[in-house]
């Protein structure tokens, strides 16, 4: 049995759910959303990931109908939503307060979408009770929002914006108010539900662990613009810019001027008299260009003596370790005082260990470890 | 021992100015006229010991009460006042309520000012307020003046010294406590509240019916008892606003006090109207009590 990789963005064939079409935003002088264009596919777990006041609620808002692009235009399933006001759209949101209705019970909460809609009396009954089950809430169906833990109204939230069976599900935010262990856990609760009912999904978040893990596709977001779209490992080991790059995750950023070797060959020149980094990379640079070399601190090899063979090495002084328990990450001084982050599993007890502060290492990687980015 | 006499001060307070006051109102109701200073018997006379106590409460009898159900003029000033009171407390709930609605969706820089608009005129005396009110809505009034100036009408209304009249005062002298607790409640609503249930398949005024109204209700019962309880008693708009057909308890109780001298029977209304407001009062009181065990 083969599985299919979930990717409709990579097939020219598939119309996709959601389309913006050079949307432009602003309210005021002030520009939210600057000239966008994306598209999102229908079963698709997306992520808009930013730092605050970039611009990923109000393009979440202006899907759910709150704000209209002041120039573009968004379709919804083809379908031009200028003229269509929030209640009249197959999209839900579940928005970052909640914004649970505190005179009305659970149950109440749930049904109040349904009821909008007209819906026979046992058959919401039955959808009500269906949303309390995938949400684990039956046992709550008859208290009051103020009565339940932060994590049982998240997910009120979610049940309340999914009963209606909406085309597109909008999340804000949704796991912002929760602690660390309920809201790992609720991710994977998230996906599964997500999953289960087969909805579109987009979230806004600036936890950047959060969207990693949800999301099918990443879209990092700065200034109203979209920087790069891609999936999670992609956004990781592939940024298209030292923003994205220092944006997710740890990394070591150095700045050099690119020579071009071979093909996709480059020598990065990143001091005087020190040997340049040798890379790959797809990209096309000329000699003498400023470039930058990307590297993530687990892609960093630490030895005590010169490795054999390693394309990329370089001697430098411990000056500082970080123990964060699973791992150590080294802060290394290289010649010339550019500082680099190496991290290291610790496989032996920390009495054992074989490096401590001012000890003379050799940091290296391979030609495809870090990435070659011009800007 | 801290606490038994955090607790004692208000209920000292209550008693100095209210249980006391009201105990002493009681015993005149229970007395009868006299040409005399103070105008009723029995006075309690503790010189003569044992013997003046026991002829003291002899000589109580609830006559006076007697009196005011067989005069009709009390149960319809009562019957009247109740009305009076209602229909002045249901306008300005609908008068208050759009003005507190306005006020909490003002821009923030701009609702202290409003609030301080709202709260002006209580720095101004009440009386000069009414008078004012005489002036706008006489016949040759500034209303009347402009009105027929726009060619709206040929000849001035009769609004001033009709019930009319006392219905705007009361509306107008009351205004702030309808729009106070209503625009507090409005202002502490989420604004995401009715954006959920916008997204959720409301219309804005369905959204604003099952949320917003739903929402502001402890507001609007603080607000709606506010005005009901003072204006059930008022005195002073309809005297000075109201006609000779306008009957208000309040009204009959200056008369009977000052006009007939007769202390005893105004003594008898003013109880039988605290016994009439206390049902209103421990309703309301309830009210806020629920209010605060639900924001715990």
């Amino acid at each position: 049995m083969t599985q299919t990789v979930f990717a409709p963005w990579e097939d020219p064939n598939e119309t996709p759910l959601i389309q913006f079409k050079g949307v432009t935003k602003r309210f005021g002088t002030f520009t939210a959303i600057d000239n966008l264009t994306q598209d999102i596919y229908a079963r698709e777990f997306f992520a808009l990931l930013g730092p605050s006041g970039c611009g990923k609620t109000t393009m979440m808002r202006m899907l759910a109908g709150f704000e209209t692009p002041t120039k573009g235009q968004i379709l919804i399933a083809g379908q031009d939503m200028a003229n269509v006001p929030p209640n009249e759209r197959a999209v839900n949101m579940m928005f970052q307060s909640y914004a649970l209705f505190p005179h009305l019970s659970i149950w109440e909460n749930i049904a109040f979408g349904l009821k909008r809609m007209k819906m026979p009396k046992d058959e919401m009954n039955a959808r009500v009770d269906e949303m309390l089950r995938l949400t684990r809430l039956s046992k709550f169906a008859k208290r009051k929002p103020h009565q339940i833990s932060g994590g049982q109204r998240q997910r009120v939230a979610l049940a309340r914006s999914l009963a209606r069976a909406p085309k597109l599900l909008l999340l804000d935010e949704p796991l912002g108010a929760l602690d660390k262990k309920l809201r790992e856990e609720t991710q994977f609760e998230l996906m599964d539900i997500q999953e289960k009912t087969g909805t579109t999904f987009v979230i806004v978040t600036h936890d950047q662990e959060e969207a990693m893990t949800v999301a099918s596709r990443v879209a990092v977001m700065d200034d109203g613009k979209i920087m790069q779209v891609s999936t999670p490992d992609k956004i990781y080991e592939e940024p298209n810019s030292v923003y994205v790059a220092d944006f997710i995750g740890d990394v070591n950023i150095i700045e050099g001027t690119a020579k071009k070797t071979s093909e996709d060959g480059y020598d990065i020149l990143w001091h005087d008299g020190q040997e340049p980094f040798h890379a790959k990379t797809t990209r096309q640079l000329s000699d003498g260009q400023k470039a930058f070399v990307a590297i993530r601190p687990e892609k960093i090899g630490i030895s005590p003596e010169k490795p054999e063979g390693a394309m990329n090495a370089v001697k430098g002084k411990i000056i500082d370790i970080g123990y964060l328990g699973n791992i150590s990450t080294y802060h290394v001084e290289l010649p010339g005082g550019v500082m680099i982050k190496a991290q290291q599993t610790n496989t032996r007890r920390l009495s054992r260990r074989t490096f401590t502060w001012e000890d003379e290492v050799w940091l290296s990687w391979t030609l495809t470890a870090g990435s070659v980015l011009e800007r | 021992m801290r606490r038994l006499f955090l607790i004692s001060v208000p209920y000292l307070w209550l008693l100095a100015l209210f249980l006391i006051p009201f105990v002493i109102v009681l015993k005149i109701s229970l007395s009868d006229t006299a040409l005399a200073i103070p105008p009723y018997t029995p006075q309690l006379d503790l010189t003569t010991g044992w013997e003046g106590i026991k002829s003291f409460f002899g000589a109580l009898d609830f006559e006076n009460f007697v009196w005011l159900t067989e005069d009709d003029l009390y149960w319809k000033a009562y019957v009247s006042s109740l009305q009076i009171a209602v229909f002045s407390t249901l306008f300005a709930l609908l008068v208050g309520y759009p003005i507190a609605y306005a006020m909490a969706q003002a821009p923030e820089q701009w609702r202290a000012t409003l609030m301080m608009l709202i709260i002006l005129p209580f720095w101004t005396s009440f009386l000069i307020r009414v008078y004012a009110w005489m002036g706008i809505l006489s016949q040759e009034g500034l209303l009347n003046q402009f009105l027929m100036w726009l060619g709206v009408i040929n000849e001035p209304l009769i609004i001033l010294n009709t019930n009319k009249a006392v219905y705007i005062g009361i509306v107008y002298t009351y205004l702030p406590f309808m729009i106070l607790p209503i625009y507090s409640a409005l202002e502490k609503l989420d604004g995401s509240l009715l954006e959920a249930a916008e997204d959720l398949g409301c219309s804005r005024f369905t959204a604003f019916w099952l949320v917003t109204i739903p929402l502001s209700k402890n507001g609007i019962i603080a607000g709606c008892f506010l005005v009901f309880i003072p204006a059930i008693g008022e005195f002073v708009i309809p005297s000075l606003l109201g006609g000779s057909s306008t009957l208000m308890i309040g009204k009959v109780l200056w008369e009977e006090f000052f006009a007939n001298l007769d202390w005893p029977v105004a003594a008898a209304v003013a109880v039988v109207l605290l016994l009439i407001l206390i049902i209103p009062i421990i309703l309301f009181q309830r009210n806020e009590q629920k209010q605060r065990e639900a924001e715990q």
